[in-house]
């Protein structure tokens, strides 16, 4: 993921404005086929459905007639082709059906619920990074000490703890046993409603507001779900700062640096921390992408309104057209994220331009 | 015993079988240098060893309700308590053993050989083939993985066998590009046009000599695979996809005794260790598989 894309050979013929042009122009190809890979996959999942979407309006008693113009109406006799064609067209024009749990479009519910799991995720990679990096730069400046082999245990057990698991035990430990956080959902209950949604982000519309107490409310009971969250981006950016750094400090010029005298703090963070960063935003963009997913267990376990316990609830009520509009939107901020971190490294990394 | 040891580190083997229980034998040698894939070797062993022996490590019957018995704490007679039906803890994570192995072995079987034909199939024969097989690899790979199995198996239908196929879907793309990756270090290599100069047909390169090439990269990559599936089975079985009751399946189990997790915290708690330790096994053994089998490819994965 960290490696260069080969130089073209054909580099001196074209001119760099054409060559940038092209390149987005390949870029923007990808992300299509990504894209349309993605609706045939929610696609051809809606069609593996065992539940026969017309006799689910008509009724099993229906006379045969009745089925084959419902069937016709609905364009399932059409060849699939065209009603993939069709699917797309809905899914970009923002229509991906009702959601039989709300009773309202799906699309709407999804913009409602999306902001939560956006603050969740945020906060927890804030945090996934804000100790992550510092814990992989002095696992690998003492490498081979107690101290890395514990952050390495650490970073194992982000691959080894379910994360339902983690927030279940955080909150018998520090709300149930501990008082030191609030408990599950967004705000205690009777502060709920109290802003006006704006932003849908709670921290953002209750600062709007000037209402310090809620935001604080707010504050307290976002911080244990994010830091579940964040520990699973701890433990990955962990590793992979690690690894890096490793690299870097065996590098000819580190051991110049050392040489000459530079304390080895600077050598650390001066020298061997900069080149890494760019390869860092990689890693940090992939793990926030990845948080979305997790949010789907923390979400479940601290009833927050956010777009995970939407989709388990959906799930659960076999509520398809909900559980693929989640889906696709999940999957293409995923696709999304891993494509901006993607470009920022070609953008950021002089090499690999 | 010395004379095994010369035969098997000899340096130039008599026969094929010679230098395979040699190279076998040198990587034994290697993961036992390294105290956490030892560490991962015996908690994969006691697993399978658990999951083989289940009727007589259990203390109880994993399934008997005893309703005067409910939510006991973890005692001499019920070493990790009962939960709310009345049912040992520690017999039902035991029997949980069989279903978690069960889950990981099937994934494994389904997922790994399905990846390495594609990726092989990919590298092999390059041009369109290859543009096609990865594209369709790389769609598979840029998606989240937890959510397309949540997406399968809501489409499925909820049931073990069901979220072992939608896991097994969302892993082989890993699988597929590793093997391509490996295939194509060696597709141009002497030894194999040498055979395909000897009139081989592509079916027996690559059946014969790529395929087996590509084995041990594909064994570190299960290993340390194996973690991330458990997590997914258990998560599946956690939200009430995957494993149905009174199936004693960890992730279920923890989903049980969320409702006790204030005053019974022993009901929740129990499985999930169960959970940590084995993914951890395998965690530390993958780790230590790849620095013997595969140490190119360093810490990133």
């Amino acid at each position: 993921m960290t490696t260069a894309p080969a130089p073209t050979r054909r580099a001196g013929v074209q001119s760099p404005g054409r060559r940038r042009f092209f390149s987005a122009l390949g870029f923007l190809v990808t992300l299509g086929v990504t894209f349309i890979g993605l609706l045939a996959i929610t696609f051809f999942i809606g069609r593996i459905v065992p539940i026969d979407p017309v006799l689910a309006v008509v009724g099993d008693r229906a006379p045969v007639a009745v089925y084959e113009r419902v069937r016709e109406e609905m364009g399932l006799d059409r060849p699939l082709a065209a009603q993939f064609v069709s699917y797309v067209g809905d899914v970009v024009t923002g229509n991906f059906g009702t959601a039989v749990s709300t009773g309202k479009p799906v699309i709407e519910d999804l913009a409602r619920v999306f902001p939560a799991t956006l603050e969740m995720a945020t906060l927890g990679i804030i945090l996934g990074v804000l100790i992550g990096v510092p814990l992989g730069v002095i696992a690998a400046s003492r490498r081979g000490s107690w101290l890395d082999q514990g952050i390495r245990v650490v970073g194992l057990l982000g691959y080894s703890v379910p994360a339902f698991w983690l927030g279940l035990v955080g909150l018998a430990v520090f709300y149930a046993k501990l008082k030191w956080v609030g408990g599950p959902g967004r705000v205690d209950i009777f502060y709920d409603g109290v802003v006006t949604p704006i932003t849908g982000l709670i921290l953002v519309d209750s600062i709007i507001a000037g209402d310090w107490e809620i935001f604080r409310n707010a504050v307290w009971h976002l911080i244990l779900p994010a830091s579940c969250l964040g520990f699973f981006s701890l433990a990955y950016i962990a590793r992979m700062t690690r690894s890096f750094m490793l690299d870097q400090l065996s590098q000819e010029y580190v051991t110049t640096a050392r040489v000459k005298g530079v304390p080895e703090r600077l050598v650390i963070w001066r020298h061997a921390f900069r080149p890494i960063r760019v390869p860092l935003i990689t890693v940090i963009g992939l793990s926030y992408a990845g948080l979305l997913e997790g949010s789907v267990m923390i979400e479940t376990i601290f009833s927050w309104p956010g777009i995970g316990n939407y989709l388990t609830v959906a799930l659960l009520n076999a509520d398809m057209a909900a559980v693929l509009g989640s889906t696709l939107v999940i999957g293409a901020v995923f696709i999304g994220i891993n494509k901006i971190s993607d470009v920022l490294y070609r953008v950021l990394d002089p090499r690999a331009r | 015993m010395t004379t095994l040891r010369d035969w098997l580190i000899d340096d130039s083997p008599a026969s094929p079988m010679q230098a395979r229980l040699g190279r076998f034998y040198r990587i034994f040698g290697a993961l036992m240098h390294n105290p956490l894939a030892v560490v991962g070797a015996i908690i994969i062993l006691v697993l399978v060893l658990t999951a083989l022996f289940a009727p007589w490590i259990a203390t109880h019957d994993p399934l008997r309700q005893a309703l005067g018995e409910r939510l006991l704490p973890p005692s001499a007679a019920h070493w990790m308590g009962t939960d709310e039906l009345g049912r040992d803890i520690w017999s039902r994570v035991v029997y949980g053993a069989r279903i978690t192995l069960a889950i990981v072995t099937l994934v494994a079987v389904l997922a790994a050989p399905a990846g390495l034909v594609i990726g092989v199939a990919a590298g092999y024969f390059g041009g369109w083939v290859d543009r096609i097989l990865m594209g369709i690899t790389d769609i598979f790979l840029s998606l989240p993985k937890l959510i397309l199995a949540l997406a399968f198996v809501a489409a499925l239908g909820p049931g073990i066998e069901n979220a072992i196929i939608a896991i097994a879907i969302t892993s082989w793309p890993g699988y597929a590009r590793v093997a391509r990756a490996e295939t194509m270090t060696f597709k141009n290599s002497e030894f194999i046009s040498a055979v395909r100069l000897l009139g081989a047909s592509s079916l027996r390169v690559n059946l014969g000599h790529v395929l087996p090439l590509c084995t041990s990269s594909m064994i570190v990559r299960v290993t340390l695979d194996m973690a991330g599936i458990i997590l997914t089975a258990a998560g599946l079985g956690f939200i009430g996809l995957g494993a149905q009751p009174p199936l004693p399946e960890w992730g279920a189990m923890i989903s049980r005794g969320r409702s006790f997790i204030l005053d019974q915290w022993w009901v929740a708690t129990m499985p999930g260790f169960a959970i940590i330790l084995v993914s951890l096994g395998f965690c530390f053994l993958g780790d230590g598989l790849r620095d013997v089998l595969d140490p190119k490819s360093g810490e990133q994965r």
